[in-house]
């Protein structure tokens, strides 16, 4: 009697789910490219793994429930394939310690040193759990409870996550406005002190 | 002084990627939750990448994977 129950076979999609599934996944391809390109940063890498994605969201398409957050489904095995694919060192090179140094030192030339580029650079410095839980809730959109049914972790892991990946762009975003500051100064003045423009770590490391 | 930078940052955002914005707004695709006071001055300019992404137009390699898929079935 309280034999647990067999899992009931998946339902049969009548023409009109499956059309409506269709449509759904369709209109998900451009989130999906966001959040890839969010996370791997390269866009072609990107959208190989949007592709492959879809792949494998057509063909587990049974186990979507019509009514659910489609975003959110497709996510997950968008993630699941940017991990196994990490675990196989195809991005390698992808989180690069030593690219916030670079990191919005003025360009020659460029009149305004912060812009997108520059913000999603500092999005790629990173460690790749707080990137993506971070892409998640302040990019897209998805609340703390989301996020974390998305990324199979508890809410309070991911609200950890986003705070210090908050945290930590906080301070490369004012660091560079500090050296735009520099810069700007350097421009006017004519000076060029190499000094100024290396953080205390990158005089170090020399 | 310190919000001179980000400043720069929305005013170029704004120029570059400020356009469509009508089409998506159907269930709650992409939920439109503006800036929260507390927020750092740069969760607009994340916003923005995130956004600059899905409004670009799709690649065509995309709509062909989209049509095979039918086909495959």
């Amino acid at each position: 009697m309280n034999k647990p129950m067999p899992r009931p076979p998946l339902p049969e999609r009548s023409a009109d789910e499956k059309r409506a599934f269709k449509r759904e996944l369709t209109e998900v391809v451009p989130h999906l490219r966001a959040f890839a390109r969010g996370l791997c940063g390269r866009p072609d890498m990107a959208d190989d793994l949007v592709q492959e994605t879809l792949l494998k969201a057509w063909a587990a398409q049974d186990r979507f429930e019509p009514g659910t957050s489609m975003r959110a489904w497709t996510f997950v095995i968008l993630r699941n394939a940017y991990l196994t694919d990490m675990r196989r060192n195809r991005f390698r090179g992808d989180y690069d310690e030593t690219v916030a140094e670079r990191v919005l030192i003025a360009p020659a030339g460029q009149e305004e040193p912060i812009h997108l580029s520059d913000m999603h650079r500092a999005l790629l410095t990173l460690p790749p759990e707080r990137r993506e839980a971070l892409l998640l809730v302040g990019a897209g959109g998805f609340s703390y409870e989301e996020a974390a049914s998305i990324c199979g972790c508890a809410v309070g892991t991911i609200k950890s996550r986003v705070g210090r990946a908050r945290a930590a762009l906080t301070v490369m975003i004012e660091e560079a406005t500090f050296r735009t500051a520099r810069w700007r100064i350097r421009q006017r003045t004519g000076r060029s002190s190499r000094n100024w423009t290396r953080s205390p770590r990158a005089t170090a490391a020399r | 002084m310190s919000d001179g930078g980000s400043r720069l940052l929305y005013t170029r955002g704004q120029q570059l990627h400020f356009m469509a914005g009508g089409k998506k707004d159907k269930k709650g695709m992409s939920p439109k939750s503006g800036p929260k006071p507390g927020d750092p001055e740069w969760a607009a300019g994340l916003k923005r990448l995130y956004d600059s992404v899905v409004e670009e137009p799709l690649p065509d390699a995309f709509t062909d994977l989209l049509k095979k898929l039918d086909a495959a079935d």
